[in-house]
């Protein structure tokens, strides 16, 4: 066949349908946003429990956490993420749902070399460069403070 | 006999005597679910694991293919059988139980029509009686093998395809009778076009379907319309496009006719949200293995073509920044009864 990997690309582009980005956007909005309406809700009523800034953040995240992570165990969380997209993705709860989903995932291969090897196969690039990132960011924060003072 | 460069032409005709299908519950809800042979419910089918399930599908197709073609498992001198997973493990453990010779072959999701040519050249030569060609795949080992954990929330690309869960057997005999025959069958070349998109299978697929169609059909001096049916395995909504095209502009063959898509007949693709289409060795492998055996036989159709699609990517190539080879193998299925031109 003579036709170039370029000439054939060109018509693999025509030929397949594009994601529906303006529909990915409007849901991604109203779920992301909605998850953020019920975070600051949360963090009200943890605050009107008596709990401090610092205790009330921590407690959102958490609370957040533990819906994502018991919504995938019962499936459900992939059925709404798979009209949410970044809605789902982009808050805490998407970290939640790629710990737990591979975590479900190799129960099979054992707790050991399965659930425990595999726990953060899709959540562990985010831990690694995310520590990385704050590690630099921090040191560089650390040494611009020395010098303005 | 060779016809041509590359078509085999099988002079003792081997005969499918028999053939089963059975398939997963999203199959069974499928335009042609009440073709196949048995619809399992149970993504586990009652064991532990997707890739068990997987092999109990396989084991279960096999089973039934002997019931219907009336024979013992030692009775069979052969099987040739691959699937999807690493070191085609489907049917390794699926078959593990029958007592028969193995033979595992790999063609991604045309093991099926490869495990068949296999088996009719086993059988055309004399040296086998009875060989079966069986394959299998399972949307949830797949999804685990190839793609992410099944739980994982993620968007699907309106490109990708849906593996088909489900196992389909052959069984080629060199005694049957009043049954549909393989008169040809071609192994078909590794074609790349570059394609790197694994969301996107058909297209990675569909010049190597063109370019096995095109050298089947100048082999054997035939034109499409020669065919009652041209069946590709797996290419989808995408891939079938791009192969009318391919075929058009690179070979001016217009097969858009007497084309269908496995892929494209097992669900129905909007409702059951599937976006392009169906994919897996089971995908062409039930189809073939129900519907068009079924038509071959009640005489439907007279002559078949079917195309199986491989798409030859590993777990880790795709990371590696390969692109995705891919390969297609064809098999002539005529209904047997005289072989007189259409």
């Amino acid at each position: 066949m003579d036709i170039s990997n370029k000439k054939y690309d060109e018509m693999v582009k025509k030929a397949s349908p594009p994601s529906p980005i303006f529909k990915n956007c409007i849901w991604a909005f109203g779920v992301g946003g909605a998850i953020c309406c019920f975070g600051e809700l949360m963090f009200k009523i943890y605050g009107m429990l008596g709990m401090d800034t610092l205790e009330t953040r921590t407690m959102v995240s958490v609370t957040l956490i533990v819906i994502a992570a018991i919504l995938t165990g019962i499936g459900i969380f992939d059925k709404i993420a798979k009209y949410a997209g970044a809605g789902t993705v982009v808050p805490i709860t998407g970290f939640a749902n790629s710990v737990v989903a591979p975590a479900l995932e190799f129960k099979s291969e054992g707790f050991v070399m399965g659930t425990g090897a595999n726990i953060f196969r899709v959540s562990g690039p985010v831990i690694a460069y995310g520590i990385f990132t704050s590690t630099v960011f921090g040191a560089i924060y650390y040494i611009v403070q020395r010098i303005m003072l | 006999m060779r016809v041509g460069r590359y078509v085999l032409d099988f002079e003792n005709r081997p005969s499918v005597a028999a053939w089963s299908a059975v398939a997963g519950k999203k199959e069974g809800e499928g335009p042609l679910g009440n073709l196949f042979d048995m619809v399992i419910d149970d993504i586990l089918d009652g064991r532990d694991t997707w890739e068990q399930a997987e092999s109990e599908f396989q084991k279960k197709a096999i089973g039934i293919l002997l019931d219907k073609a009336g024979v013992k498992d030692d009775e069979v001198d052969v099987i040739f059988a691959g699937d999807l997973l690493n070191q085609c493990s489907g049917t390794g453990f699926g078959i593990r139980g029958y007592n028969i010779p193995f033979s595992g072959v790999y063609g991604a999701c045309s093991t099926s029509v490869l495990a068949m040519i296999n088996a009719a050249i086993a059988v055309d030569s004399g040296l086998f009686k009875r060989a079966i060609s069986s394959t299998s795949s399972h949307f949830c080992s797949a999804e685990k093998q190839f793609r992410q954990p099944l739980e994982y929330g993620g968007q699907r690309s309106p490109t990708a395809q849906w593996t088909v869960t489900g196992a389909a057997s052959a069984m080629i005999a060199s005694d049957a009778t009043n049954c549909p025959v393989i008169e040809r069958a071609i192994i078909g070349k590794i074609v790349d076009k570059g394609v790197t998109d694994s969301a996107n299978m058909g297209a990675a697929m569909a010049p190597a379907a063109a370019q096995t169609i095109a050298d089947f059909l100048e082999d054997t001096g035939t034109v499409p319309d020669d065919y009652d049916i041209i069946l590709t395995g797996d290419l989808g909504k995408v891939g079938s496009e791009l192969l009318y095209e391919l075929l058009e502009n690179e070979f001016s063959l217009n097969i858009r006719k007497v084309h269908n898509d496995a892929g494209l007949m097992i669900y129905n693709l909007e409702e059951q949200d599937v976006h392009a289409g169906g994919s897996g060795c089971a995908c062409c492998g039930v189809i073939l293995c129900s519907k068009i055996l079924g038509d071959l036989k009640n005489g439907k159709l007279k002559k078949a073509l079917v195309v199986a699609t491989g798409a030859l990517l590993s777990s880790v190539s795709p990371l590696q920044g390969e692109s995705i080879p891919a390969v297609a193998h064809g098999v002539l299925l005529t209904n047997g009864r005289g072989n007189d031109e259409k």
